[in-house]
């Protein structure tokens, strides 16, 4: 009962992530508009970046007036884990797919979007990926609109509170892995306490955000990397 | 005011980037990495990220501390328990709003 990998069943199998995303880019819209963004600013961000963590990252520079390099290197570190999806996908594709065709839809990959696509049986075609695509693209746009919207009509009490959600789905996407995996945990706990070090620490702290979350993801991660090497061929 | 000049080239910066990295492996390699210590760092990469991210920025992103520390219990509670992003970040949002009122109800500093 395989169905057919037509646009429509990408388009499909696209809304559960879009969901999703309207909620997580809720977060993300009123984070740039309460740093002092205009509205269209971050909704261009979320459009021509389609990615949460680098864009979080990048916006925070961004606002506290980083450094162009900064702001380069931090979103190539955060983001180098799209190349292992990207590379994985390339084996997944069918041959019909022109190099034309890759080169647009590269630009929609994201770790859901990924791990739907790994999902189907056998190669996908460009139509389908076109359509998983689309819709959560529509829906991170939309909720980003929202978000940096709303900003402006809350009170300032729920815009405080409003404050920790983006964190909170950091966490929500960090803890259950930790949970079932010994080595994610110590990753988690090892980046993070490296990055207390260097925000309360005298000398360190002189060091802006962007270098601290490199230092610290790359270090927790070699670290890690040399001490639980992932079983050859386990994708995610 | 805003520098325009500098947000967007930000911007375009972020975006170029982004691009790049998601596109050259899937237009010019065509082979699987095999090294073995580079598909363990790439494994580990996102986790340390956003960990690093998160702590101890959480702390601060509200108008206080306390109200601060009670998001961040609920938020791991509540992942702990499977709850998905939404639940999570709602339930983050709802024990600082709930400290803050309290707090200030009760005539203490935020």
């Amino acid at each position: 009962m395989s169905e057919q990998l037509t646009f429509r069943k990408g388009l499909k199998d696209g809304l559960p992530i879009c969901l999703g995303y309207v909620s997580v880019s809720f977060a993300f819209g009123m984070m740039a508009t309460q740093g002092g963004l205009p509205v269209w600013v971050a909704l261009l961000i979320s459009m021509t970046n389609l990615t949460s963590a680098g864009q979080v990252a990048g916006t925070t520079l961004l606002l506290s007036g980083g450094l162009y390099i900064e702001i380069a290197v931090t979103t190539f570190v955060i983001n180098i884990r799209y190349m292992l999806m990207s590379l994985s996908l390339s084996q997944k594709v069918d041959a019909a797919m022109t190099n034309l065709q890759r080169w647009v839809l590269s630009f929609g990959v994201t770790d859901e979007i990924f791990a739907v696509a790994m999902q189907q049986k056998g190669e996908i075609n460009a139509r389908y990926f076109s359509g998983l695509i689309l819709t959560p693209y529509c829906g991170w746009a939309l909720g980003t609109f929202l978000g940096a919207a709303a900003t402006g009509i809350l009170p300032e009490s729920l815009r405080s509170a409003l404050g920790i959600a983006i964190y909170g789905m950091f966490i929500a996407i960090i803890i259950p892995p930790s949970r079932k995996s010994k080595p994610i945990l110590r990753v988690v706990l090892l980046a993070g306490a490296l990055s207390c070090l260097f925000t309360w620490t005298p000398g360190l702290n002189l060091l802006s955000s962007g270098w601290v979350i490199i230092i610290c993801a790359v270090a927790a991660s070699a670290l890690a990397a040399l001490r639980y090497p992932v079983a050859k061929e386990a994708q995610t | 005011m805003i520098n325009y000049a500098y947000v967007l080239t930000g911007v375009l910066i972020m975006a170029l980037v982004t691009y790049v990295v998601r596109m050259l492996p899937l237009v010019v390699f065509r082979r699987k990495i095999t090294n073995q210590f580079i598909q363990s760092f790439l494994a580990y990469v996102p986790y340390a990220v956003l960990s690093a991210m998160t702590f101890p920025a959480i702390l601060s992103s509200t108008a206080s501390g306390w109200s601060a520390a009670a998001g961040l219990v609920a938020a791991i509670l509540l992942a702990y328990k499977d709850k998905g992003l939404l639940t999570v970040a709602l339930g983050a949002t709802a024990a600082v709003f709930v400290v803050e009122q309290g707090m200030t109800l009760a005539g203490l500093p935020l």
